[in-house]
């Protein structure tokens, strides 16, 4: 059969059907994916994601979206568990056809997720979990990118402070027991030998421990004269009341884990004490982003009244830029496939964000767009994250 | 080291409070409610939600508290065990299990996803005992494990109703003949041990946190306390649980964290192999 012989109408209905359904296509929105934990004693960290992407996602729809169509948010709950994580990953991938999945607070879930978003070539961002081989996973490509603190930075930082604040010379550490207090056991082991100051010992929890006082004990017999804790809010919390019970004062610096929830109410008094890490605050003068954003909150979410109420700033504020980082891949790709995007970003140019001004912010080499100059130590006020005074 | 030692005793006497409910029902019905750890939940998130969210007077809300755990407890035995044992089947085993996940779940929708805190008057201020910080709530744990055991032994031994649910135990066809009434002895005995896990529930709540998913660790530990102390000794189990806290503690204290559950389990396997009816349990016995 030639051709010509093909009657003109039936090629014209064929080319009217194929007209249409890219018409369709044109209108469907652009996904994205977030699993996290959106229940749980770390729930707070999934809400603060979700409040940073949200506010992004109706920036970019109010300029006309992407490629002409809508981007629009899919949310899983992980419940901080791998298993639940990778179900929720994979579903995400295979049947919403998500362009790009941001993870949550948990590095045990995201590490469990980093293969599955590599096997499908889809752009993975972690917005929190800070576990040094989330992006340093040694995949080649490698589809996983981070807006947010990276452990082995985080621990010289936290050796930083705890000298310069409180002259430390004997560090305890006090760790969860999961691959995330592993990391974070390398990164302050190696942080205190090339500071030339000891580490006193070692001690692990459970997510679900009642009582750290044996452990604390252990550290107190050792000779530490200052705690480092990782750890979420929950155990977190046990910590410090395990503490108060043992009646040892002791300066306590901390991971952020434990401003992914209720620490203040959980923790009671001792949660004041504790000086942790945040790549955020909006306290003080801020950018232009920075109020833009304040303002935007403070409109979308009626408990938001000022900076003060923006909890856990740390997901809101990494979620935010890495939104935006990702809309620009996008639309520097052309296209919302997995490789393309993870070649745009590659190559990204200029973004003036939330955090900083981001030049470059990954490379073939670097997928961490953050680094150690960004963080910010921060205390407990009442219920409020304030920075501390130095 | 004591301060150590005084975490796990409380913490032990809370294994032996919840082992206490596994004995109540085993020894009359030969099943258990697997659920244990769910009924412990129950009773802090009840409490937790009459007391602070509601604003009711402490001692109303434990009644109420416990009063509902008692019904749960009925409800269990009414479609998770009652069916299954009537015909001779184990699918009490399974059943009470999905009850309990049933109401894990039911409880993260109706009472929220975060972990809260209880505060309490009697885990604010730690008292001086020989030169040992003290909580007044680390004394009253092991005083309430130790009060409910005594009070089981009385009942078991000295009373009517005692010798009928023994009875029941022995015979439960004879018990019937004579004039018990075996359904509701055993229905009791689940209202009974789901309201001592509920009290293991509210005494626990303001040294840890209320959360739908709080018992699960603490279910799965007084099973094997209970085991251990033999299952039929309320002394026994009592005495496991302190064992078990203060093996945990001694552990943790000496050789480090990162060995207290494996050393801790292996010492529940080594236990089960030298007595293997348990610490004070008698061994049962077997007709051919």
């Amino acid at each position: 059969m030639t051709p010509n012989r093909v009657p003109r109408t039936a090629v014209a209905a064929i080319a009217m059907l194929i007209a249409t359904a890219m018409a369709a296509r044109a209108e469907e929105p652009i996904k994205v994916g977030l699993v996290a934990a959106l229940s749980g004693g770390s729930a707070k960290s999934g809400e603060g994601i979700t409040r940073g992407l949200s506010v992004a996602i109706d920036e970019i729809n109010a300029s006309g979206g992407l490629l002409g169509r809508k981007l629009e948010l899919v949310r899983r709950d992980d419940e901080s568990n791998p298993a639940k994580g990778q179900i929720a990953a994979r579903e995400l991938i295979d049947q919403e056809k998500v362009a790009a999945i941001f993870g949550g607070i948990d590095s045990p879930v995201s590490l469990a997720i980093v293969p599955i978003a590599n096997q499908s070539k889809a752009p993975y961002f972690s917005v929190w979990a800070a576990a040094t081989n989330i992006t340093r996973n040694g995949a080649n490509p490698n589809f996983i990118f981070r807006v947010s603190a990276v452990d082995v930075l985080v621990d010289k930082a936290l050796a930083n402070h705890a000298m310069k604040a409180y002259q430390a010379k004997k560090l305890g550490l006090i760790l969860v027991n999961n691959p995330w207090g592993e990391s974070n056991e390398k990164g302050l082991t190696a942080a205190a030998k090339e500071r030339g100051i000891a580490v006193a010992g070692i001690e692990k929890f459970e997510e679900s421990d009642v009582d750290m006082v044996a452990q604390l004990t252990r550290l107190k017999s050792a000779g530490a004269d200052t705690l480092v804790l990782v750890g979420n809010a929950a155990p977190g919390a046990q910590v410090m009341k395990s503490l108060q019970r043992t009646g040892w004062q002791v300066p306590v610096v901390s991971h952020w884990g434990v401003s992914g929830g209720r620490f203040p109410e959980l923790a009671g008094p001792g949660a004041q004490k504790v000086e942790f890490i945040q790549t955020y605050s909006f306290f003080g003068p801020q950018n232009a982003v920075g109020k833009k954003v304040i303002e935007e909150l403070k409109a979308k979410y009626p408990d938001i009244k000022g900076p003060a109420d923006v909890v856990p700033p740390v997901g809101v504020a990494d979620a935010y830029d890495a939104m935006h980082l990702v809309a620009l891949a996008i639309t520097q790709a052309g296209s919302a496939d997995g490789d393309k995007m993870r070649q745009a970003l590659e190559s990204l140019g200029r973004y003036d964000g939330l955090i900083k001004s981001y030049d470059h912010p990954f490379s073939a080499e670097n997928h961490d767009a953050l680094g150690e100059n960004d963080y910010i130590m921060v205390h407990y006020v009442g219920n409020q994250i304030e920075p501390v005074a130095n | 080291m004591a301060l150590a030692l005084v975490s796990g005793i409380a913490l032990g006497s809370m294994y032996g409070l919840l082992a206490l409910g596994f004995y109540v029902t085993y020894s009359v019905s030969g099943t258990v409610n697997f659920a244990q750890g769910s009924s412990m939940m129950l009773g802090a998130v009840l409490c937790y939600s009459f007391a602070v969210t509601l604003g009711w007077a402490p001692v109303i809300s434990i009644a109420l508290a416990l009063l509902l755990c008692a019904a749960w407890g009925l409800l269990v035995e009414r479609i998770a065990v009652r069916p299954f044992a009537a015909r001779g089947s184990n699918g009490w085993l399974m059943a009470t299990v999905a009850l309990g996940i049933i109401l894990e779940n039911a409880t993260l929708f109706l009472f929220g996803k975060e972990p809260r805190n209880y505060p309490s008057v009697l885990a604010d201020m730690p008292v001086d005992i020989a030169g040992v910080p003290v909580l007044p709530l680390q004394l009253a744990i092991p005083m309430a494990g130790l009060v409910i055991a005594f009070g089981l032994h009385l009942v078991a031994r000295h009373t009517r109703l005692g010798k009928a649910l023994l009875a029941v135990m022995q015979n439960p066809d004879a018990a019937r003949l004579m004039g018990i009434d075996v359904t509701r002895a055993v229905a009791g005995c689940y209202a009974v041990s789901t309201a001592f896990a509920g009290i293991a529930g509210i005494l626990i709540a303001p040294l840890f946190n209320v959360s739908s998913d709080m018992g699960t660790l603490f279910g799965v530990k007084a099973f094997a306390v209970a085991i251990i102390g033999g299952i039929t000794s309320p002394w026994g189990v009592v005495l496991a649980g302190f064992s078990y806290g203060i093996l945990e503690a001694i552990i943790t204290a000496l050789a480090g964290s990162a060995y207290t559950q494996v050393l801790t389990f292996a010492a529940v396997i080594v236990a089960l192999t030298l007595m293997p009816n348990g610490l004070l349990g008698r061994a049962g016995t077997k007709k051919v």
